[in-house]
């Protein structure tokens, strides 16, 4: 009898499933809730880990295929790029600043979603979700490292990127993704995907990688622009799976619904508070702008979310009632932080500057509404200022918010002259925050975020000085040692832009390519 | 305007990131392996404690028994980071590719002596759910362990294994369809054959310490379950029966065991050779899970082996002892 006939022809996603699920069994010598221990506690009720729907399907022989065609190419152009001397190629030395945000900021946190999407896949005990978290988890190593790799030669040649890992763990403005990531991370396992699966992956990569990629490729940055192109092909997988596992959650269990409507509220709003970052380097650090901030938010949230929150509604799920507070901070957001890094630039990896006429202008333009009236005048009281020969630098300490951990520089929502302040009181001590959502966020689980690390109050605790350091001695310089801890060499790494080696080698550099001498 | 920058040539501040500096004693230029590895996980200044293990910070050491001064002591021997494993993985795939396409193409398991065939059914395709187990728990592996130089092999050790899970599945539909896997499955849940080597996988699956579960998957699981099936039983029992088309199906395994057992003796040397503590840890973690997993397999390789098989399992545990005694560890 001949083989070949007698077999059952498979289609693509039976195969598929003989490849994934068909692996599966139920285990019987242990119990499932110790193999599984960190199914139940979040409150998510799963019935029927079979009716996930694979939202890509991708065997591991297809995908080496063609994962290593992408790095055979990103590490050509990484290779010609140092080669060539390419970031002399930028438009000009401050863009090199995105680079240290991203470095010191950014990167760190895709190694955090590789370590959190192993840990997600091992928690499900469903073979689908576990394949697409493993996946994703080998996707995110692959995302840290070529950024590494890709900022290597920045770091060759440019201050303020040369210790990102230490400085990631200990510079007070970084505690700002680093707590976003670490709380995402000690959430359970359906949250973290909530959170980073769906909020940040599917409802705001657009604002946070988009703005970083596009900014390069605006500004002459082909190694950066590159890595970035490269790991948005991961990207589109990630999005499918970030979706479907919100879809999959609410589909199982009403009850489901409204833990995880809490948590995109939660996460719209951590989210966004991160992306106050993203916000100033479009609007402020960009020498060649892509678009605004308020732009990108109108686009990529306003239109994009609003789509997809309506697709939502057949769950009961509704569109984060933050948003509206969002909105109304959209004129102000990146310019009351450009602020606040300007006053800050001596504790900082990056250098700040005051914009020129031209980008005065362009930022009127864009936010007719506010700069004019609110934010040019002080601009060009400082710059004056500078001329002067005062450049301002803030050597106190800003009250940090419990949650977002953002100095309290915010303003009232529809109240742009008055800072906003919240406060709660728990077990006898007093916590402060930015906002009504990040103070609601405190209150529903207070004694996670009671725990935070926050620089500031850590520094006022004598823990942010290096080894050995006696604060009582008479002239203790309390910002010089904090400098020290951090691994940020001053003069260097920190101050105005005019001022920094950056500017002066790169015109120096450039100028070899351009002039006889 | 064109500006030829290439010809621009500027001294670089420095060579490489501090960190990196720090640990290769000195700036001077480093590699993408040591670059995208040393200090990558976060280590200082946590915010909160995971929910879901408040004893333990979110990256813990002491999540293990092995105790070491430096976690980055460990490196990976193949200096893997991701695109030095994903190129290097594509290029056995591509291998992989043409093997199944040349047994295929010329029609070569129809030419398999019956008997043969089903003994590669009855033994290879139950192995399809070990190695799936083996991508759980090296899944677990890479989200709990310390030191990115320890954690960053399990995540492609896991995918590993997932391939080697597909690539098994590919050769029950090669070699039969999708009832052989049906039917392995069933034995797998079922049959007597293979009951001690499903319980040793489950219990696998409770295990908390990260290293000791490195120790029992990728160590001795592997360690006695590779040179008997695929070195011994298939490319040496088999093939001289007429099994060759099957030694080639499963060439990958047999590369890949060959490759991964370098990293894994590095590892155990490393180890052991921190101190007398951990010696005696390993050695213990070794000798149990090595009695557990022989007899474990001691049915399973009966199946290839018939009357041959206490002295070949009772050969490869000896060689598995040799392979300790030289990472160190006495058992
Ligand atoms: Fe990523
Ligand atoms: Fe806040």
């Amino acid at each position: 009898m001949d083989m070949q006939v007698a077999k059952k022809k498979l289609g693509l996603k039976e195969r598929y499933a003989v490849m994934t699920r068909g692996l599966d069994w139920t285990p019987s010598y242990q119990k499932m809730e110790d193999i599984y221990p960190y199914m139940a506690y979040e409150g998510i009720k799963i019935h029927d880990w079979d009716k996930w729907e694979d939202p890509f399907r991708l065997t591991m022989d297809s995908y080496w295929k063609y994962q290593a065609e992408k790095e055979r190419k990103l590490y050509a152009i990484i290779d010609a790029f140092a080669q060539n001397n390419g970031h002399l190629n930028v438009t000009d030395a401050r863009y090199i600043n995105t680079l240290k945000l991203f470095i010191s900021g950014i990167s760190p946190l895709e190694y955090v979603a590789h370590r959190g999407f192993a840990h997600a896949g091992r928690a499900f005990p469903g073979a689908g979700p576990r394949v697409a978290c493993l996946m994703q988890s080998l996707d995110e190593i692959r995302h840290a490292q070529t950024q590494v790799h890709a900022i290597s030669n920045y770091n060759k040649y440019y201050n303020g990127m040369h210790d990102f890992h230490h400085m990631h763990d200990r510079v007070w403005f970084l505690s700002v993704p680093k707590s976003f990531f670490d709380d995402a991370i000690t959430a359970g396992p359906f949250e973290f995907m909530v959170s980073i699966g769906f909020s940040f992956e599917y409802v705001l990569t657009n604002l946070l990688f988009v703005p970083f990629v596009s900014g390069a490729a605006y500004n002459g940055d082909m190694g950066t622009m590159t890595f970035g192109f490269s790991a948005q092909s991961d990207e589109a997988r990630h999005m499918t799976l970030g979706l479907e596992v919100i879809k999959f959650i609410l589909e199982q269990d009403p009850a489901n619904v409204p833990i995880v409507q809490r948590w995109i509220d939660k996460w719209t709003w951590r989210g966004y508070r991160v992306l106050t970052l993203v916000a100033m380097m479009m609007d402020y650090m960009l020498p060649k702008r892509t678009m605004s901030w308020k732009e990108a938010w109108e686009v990529y949230f306003e239109e994009n979310g609003g789509a997809l929150f309506k697709d939502l509604a057949r769950y009961g799920i509704t569109m984060p009632k933050c948003a509206e507070q969002i909105a109304l901070e959209k004129d102000h957001l990146s310019h009351q932080a450009w602020s606040t890094f300007y006053n800050y630039a001596a504790a900082a990896n990056f250098h700040t500057w005051m914009p020129d006429e031209d980008e005065m202008t362009w930022l009127s333009s864009k936010y007719p509404e506010s700069f004019d009236k609110l934010y040019r005048p002080r601009y060009e009281f400082w710059r004056e200022q500078a001329a002067k020969g005062n450049r301002f630098y803030s050597k106190t300490l800003p009250m940090l918010c419990q949650t977002c951990q953002i100095p309290m520089v915010f303003t009232e929502p529809g109240e742009p002259t008055k800072i906003c302040y919240r406060e709660v009181d728990y077990k006898g001590d007093k916590y402060h925050f930015c906002s009504d959502p990040c103070k609601q966020i405190f209150e529903h689980e207070p004694e996670k975020y009671i725990q935070a690390w926050l620089p500031v109050q850590q520094i006022y605790q004598g823990n942010c000085f290096p080894e050995g350091t006696d604060p009582t001695v008479e002239g203790f310089d309390a910002l010089a040692a904090v400098l020290k801890y951090y691994n940020l060499e001053n003069g260097r790494d920190n101050l105005d832009f005019d001022i920094s080696e950056d500017k002066k080698n790169f015109a120096e550099w450039r100028g070899q390519a351009t002039k006889n001498i | 305007m064109h500006i030829d920058l290439r010809t621009v040539s500027i001294k670089p501040l420095r060579h490489t990131f501090d960190n990196v500096a720090r640990r290769i004693g000195s700036d001077k230029p480093a590699s993408r392996y040591q670059e995208g590895t040393l200090d990558m996980q976060q280590t200082a200044n946590f915010h909160y404690r995971p929910t879901w293990d408040p004893e333990h910070a979110i990256y813990d050491a002491s999540r293990s028994a092995i105790v070491m001064a430096d976690w980055y002591a460990f490196k990976d021997p193949r200096q893997f980071y991701y695109g030095a494993y994903t190129l290097t993985r594509a290029r056995q795939q591509d291998t992989a590719e043409s093997n199944f396409d040349f047994v295929e193409n010329r029609g070569l398991a129809a030419t398999l002596p019956e008997p043969l065939r089903d003994t590669v059914l009855k033994l290879l395709l139950p192995l399809r759910h070990v190695a799936w187990g083996s991508n759980m728990n090296n899944a677990s592996v890479c989200a709990y362990s310390y030191g990115t130089g320890f954690s960053q092999p399990h995540i492609y050790q896991a995918m590993d294994q997932l391939g080697i899970a597909q690539y098994i599945t590919r050769v029950g539909l090669v070699l039969g369809d999708v009832d052989a896997l049906d039917e392995a499955k069933r034995a797998w849940m079922e049959d007597d054959t293979w009951q001690g080597l499903r319980r040793f996988v489950e219990d696998s699956f409770v295990i908390k310490d990260p290293f000791e579960l490195f120790v029992v998957q990728n160590v001795v699981l592997d360690g006695l379950m590779y040179p008997l099936v695929y070195d011994t039983i298939i490319d040496e029992v088999l093939s001289s029966q007429g099994g060759t088309p099957v030694a080639m199906l499963t060439q990958f395994m047999t590369d890949w065991y060959a490759e991964t057992r370098k990293w894994v003796d590095a590892t155990v040397k490393i180890a052991a050779a921190e101190s007398p503590a951990n010696k005696e840890v390993l050695a213990a973690w070794l000798s149990a899970w090595r009695d557990r997993a022989a007899a474990a397999l001691l049915p399973v390789a009966r199946i290839g082996l018939a009357d041959q098989t206490d002295e070949v399992m009772g050969e490869i545990v000896l060689q598995f002892n040799a392979r300790m005694a030289k990472a160190g560890v006495a058992i």
